[in-house]
């Protein structure tokens, strides 16, 4: 197992089951092993009846045809279909190996019917599979980098491997390749979005480099998904460069105005709701002059959203905010004077779409617009923060990789953020990539169980 | 007292935990922590007296060492309660009591204590070492001076810890919670935090038994605590009686070993050898992650007290006919005494403290 995410614990389990010796090489160190799993908390489950943990229903067609609108289309309906019904499977499964659930957390009820909640979140449900795996007498290889991959006709034979100081060749009788995107992998950023990428945040582990992915393109594997695309979201600009998690989000955006380093609005606050909102600042905030903005807002709004771990700047007047923002003064006093001014009366309500909207301005805020007139004033910078890439090798129903001949490869198997392209081509929605994983780990692991004690 | 640094550290903690909320499936700390947003030092307080040094959500935090933000929730809490016991402690000049080389503290103040007993009863012109004893140790420590050495140690400790634990409410009372968004916690009535102190529902809060290393939970903390706590109790109930018997009834020890004194204090005392033993076992067992290193001492010498108390009390029992009978008592007398002089500036407040907050838990769970 190249990788030691979700997706590769779960193919280790599902291949160790199967009776195959196993070999997870991970490319972090223990204490940051996992992946970007560490950083999730839910896993997007089906269900035709209601559970102890899901609420009502969520069937196949429902998740399917949510899948199909988030990625506007770019989908392999028959993969997308596969994790549909695998992940009604999950949660015994995962239980199985001694994870536990729980409902939805506070913050997040509105995935109660669609998404089971790991308790703890990621990284303890990462370390009830290490010990699971351990347990089951599955090797594991921390600080191990992959270097290099011989395959000879589409098979593969063995991996060159960096670890305990050393390369060290590592042959098996089939490969499941889990090792995630390339989001932390800076070169290949600035090759796609030059100098702007050198401002971006990478929300999860730094050790996603990508390695394994680029090897396998340049053995002749089929990438799926656009190169040049990432899932990015607005989060906190003081975050750390790397594996600053959920806590450097912020989602403060709606409940007041937004502004580029010009003192500037450029984009409708009000369009939408979190997530769908949530996921293009991230882009927007990439457009902008030096990659960064600012999210303002006023008294009105403290305590109506989820903070961050950075306290906000406060000030009691506007031009005095903007002088701790290193923003110009007069500029954002004059934005939010306009803005106020535009500001039609409405009755506030942050639960839908409410009448309360800005008119004469381009751009006009569309919903959840009120005067930014009361102090405290508070403000935060924002930097686009990538969740992952969408970049991936194109699989079959059995997650065998296939290759540029169009012929899938006999012993190599690709689960996880690897090959989740296939079933995102674009967006996100909210747990679906564990369950990806998930269930193609499984298959992965299966499959190349059963491959290596044929 | 709460020292501006450890505030900072503790702010920093809840800053990231309160932007995550990850952990709130654990215990009550993350719930509670959720209807804030500063943290003040009362604050703080609060939370850190809610935390039962369990591990589940160190092991748990993607944040934690040696990740840059340094997030390890069990041991900054450690820290804040240790401060938290310094700030309620009466007389506040005796608050670094809780930093001192406890062990040794105590163990000398059970042997200071006892030799004094022994001086004073061989001055008294009572045999040490009686050939004859008959178990009545009224004979070698008259009825009176315990009664004066117990009063006296007894009064001022139900004092002190009196105040303690006003003080603790106080405080506790201080940190207010915020009006945001959101349902109310999982709560019930008041009893339930009482319910939960004598319970210790959240040593096993999520359903499973908690865990003191990554992966490894066991029920046995919770067990080897109960055994403990309710030991203590029984033997309190024990000299209660007794006291009963003699004072109200006229009826005089040694009792029978069928007695209702001496059938709760051998409970009690098994109990209270038993707990602590397993308690000092698990102790050396755990991840040091996990704990506040410098509070070895506060922990260890409450739990050699309780031991001391129990074995001298059941060698006692065993050996009242014999010789040695006047020496044991004496020496058992001795560690009862110190055990009572320094509970309120050792472990022993953690379970009034904890009581205090998981009540203000369920009041808050209410609103």
């Amino acid at each position: 197992m190249l990788g030691g995410g979700n997706a590769g614990l779960c193919a280790a389990l599902s291949a160790r089951e199967r009776g195959a010796s196993v070999i997870v090489l991970e490319g972090a160190p223990r204490t940051f092993r996992g992946g970007n799993s560490r950083h999730t908390r839910n896993l997007r489950s089906m269900h035709d009846a209601p559970t102890p943990l899901l609420t009502d229903t969520y069937t196949e067609d429902e998740y399917v045809s949510d899948l199909v609108r988030v990625t506007a289309g770019k989908t392999n309906e028959e993969l997308a279909r596969l994790v549909v019904r695998g992940s009604a499977e999950c949660p015994a499964w995962m239980q199985r190996f001694g994870i536990r659930l729980q409902p939805p957390l506070r913050g997040t009820l509105h995935l109660g019917r669609t998404n089971i909640h790991f308790l703890g979140g990621g990284k303890a449900l990462m370390n009830s599979y290490y010990a699971a795996a351990e347990r089951l007498g599955i090797r594991i290889l921390y600080d191990a980098s992959v270097v290099g991959l011989d395959l000879v006709d589409g098979r593969f034979r063995s991996a060159s491997v960096s670890a305990n100081g050393g390369v060290e060749t590592i042959a098996a009788r089939s490969v499941v390749l889990a090792a995630g995107g390339f989001e932390s992998n800076l070169d290949w950023l600035r090759e796609i979005w030059g100098a702007a990428a050198d401002n971006f945040i990478i929300r999860g582990t730094p050790y996603n480099t990508g390695a394994v992915l680029r090897l396998m393109l340049d053995a002749g594997a089929r990438p799926v998904g656009d190169p040049t695309q990432c899932h990015a979201v607005a989060i906190d600009a003081r975050a750390p460069k790397f594996d600053g998690g959920i806590v450097t989000r912020l989602d403060s955006v709606s409940l007041g105005i937004v502004v580029n380093a010009h003192g500037d609005r450029f984009h409708d606050e009000g369009e939408d709701f979190w997530p769908k909102r949530y996921a293009i600042w991230g882009r927007l905030v990439a457009q902008q002059p030096g990659q960064i903005a600012y999210s303002i807002v006023d008294a009105k709004a403290i305590g109506h959203f989820m903070p961050s771990m950075f306290p906000p700047k406060a000030a009691q007047s506007i031009p005095e905010l903007a002088r701790m923002l290193d923003l110009s003064p007069e500029a954002l006093a004059r934005t939010v004077e306009q803005f106020n001014r535009a500001v039609l009366p409405g009755s506030f309500d942050h639960s839908s779409l409410d009448d309360c909207r800005t008119e004469g301005l381009s751009p006009n805020k569309t919903h959840w617009a009120r005067p930014l007139d009361t102090p405290p004033f508070w403000g935060y910078p924002l930097r686009p923060g990538i969740t992952f890439t969408y970049l991936g090798l194109k699989v079959d129903a059995r997650a065998r990789v296939v290759m540029t001949n169009g012929e899938p490869a006999a012993n190599i198997f690709a689960a996880g953020e690897i090959m989740a392209g296939n079933i995102l081509g674009q967006g996100y929605v909210a747990g679906v990539g564990m369950t990806i994983g998930t269930v193609f780990g499984r298959i992965a692991g299966e499959q190349a169980g059963q491959h290596a004690v044929a | 007292m709460l020292s501006p640094d450890t505030i900072q550290r503790g702010q920093h903690v809840m800053a990231v935990c309160n932007a995550c909320r990850y952990c709130e499936g654990y215990c009550p700390v993350f719930p509670a922590m959720e209807k804030r947003l500063i943290f003040s030092k009362d604050d703080l307080a609060y939370l850190a007296n809610l935390c039962h040094n369990c591990g589940e959500c160190l092991y748990a935090c993607q944040f934690a060492p040696p990740h840059e933000f340094g997030i390890n929730v069990p041991r900054t809490l450690a820290e804040i309660r240790l401060e938290s016991y310094e700030e309620y402690c009466w007389p506040r000049a005796f608050a670094s009591l809780f930093r001192h080389e406890a062990v040794k503290a105590a163990a000398l103040t059970a042997i200071g204590i006892s030799v004094m007993l022994v001086a004073f009863t061989v001055a008294a012109g009572v045999d040490i070492w009686p050939a004859h004893p008959v178990g009545d140790f009224y004979r070698v420590v008259p009825h009176g001076v315990m009664v004066a050495l117990f009063g006296i140690t007894g009064g001022f400790a139900t004092v002190a810890l009196a105040i303690g634990c006003r003080r603790a409410s106080k405080s506790f009372q201080a940190s207010g919670t915020i009006p945001i968004a959101g349902p109310a916690a999982d709560g019930g009535p008041a009893v339930q935090g009482l319910l939960d102190a004598l319970t210790l529902r959240h040593l096993h809060s999520s359903g499973t038994n908690c865990t003191s290393s990554e992966e490894q939970r066991s029920p046995w903390r919770r067990w080897f605590h109960h055994l403990t706590m309710y030991g203590f109790a029984l033997c309190f109930a024990s000299t209660s009686v007794a006291a009963l018997y003699h004072v109200v009834f006229g009826w005089r020890a040694p009792y029978g070993y069928g007695s209702l004194p001496v059938v709760l204090g051998t409970l009690g005392g098994v109990g209270l050898l038993v707990g602590p033993l397993g308690l000092f076992a698990l102790r050396r067992r755990r991840d040091p992650a996990l704990s506040d290193r410098s509070q070895a001492g506060l922990d260890e010498s409450f739990i050699f007290m309780l031991l001391m108390t129990s074995a001298t009390g059941l060698l006692l029992l065993a050996f009242r006919g014999q010789p040695a009978m006047a020496v044991l008592l004496i020496v058992h007398l001795g560690f009862v005494l110190a055990l009572f002089v320094t509970m309120p500036y050792g472990k022993f407040v953690h379970g009034l403290y904890r009581t205090a907050a998981l009540l203000k838990y369920a009041s808050e769970a209410r609103t």
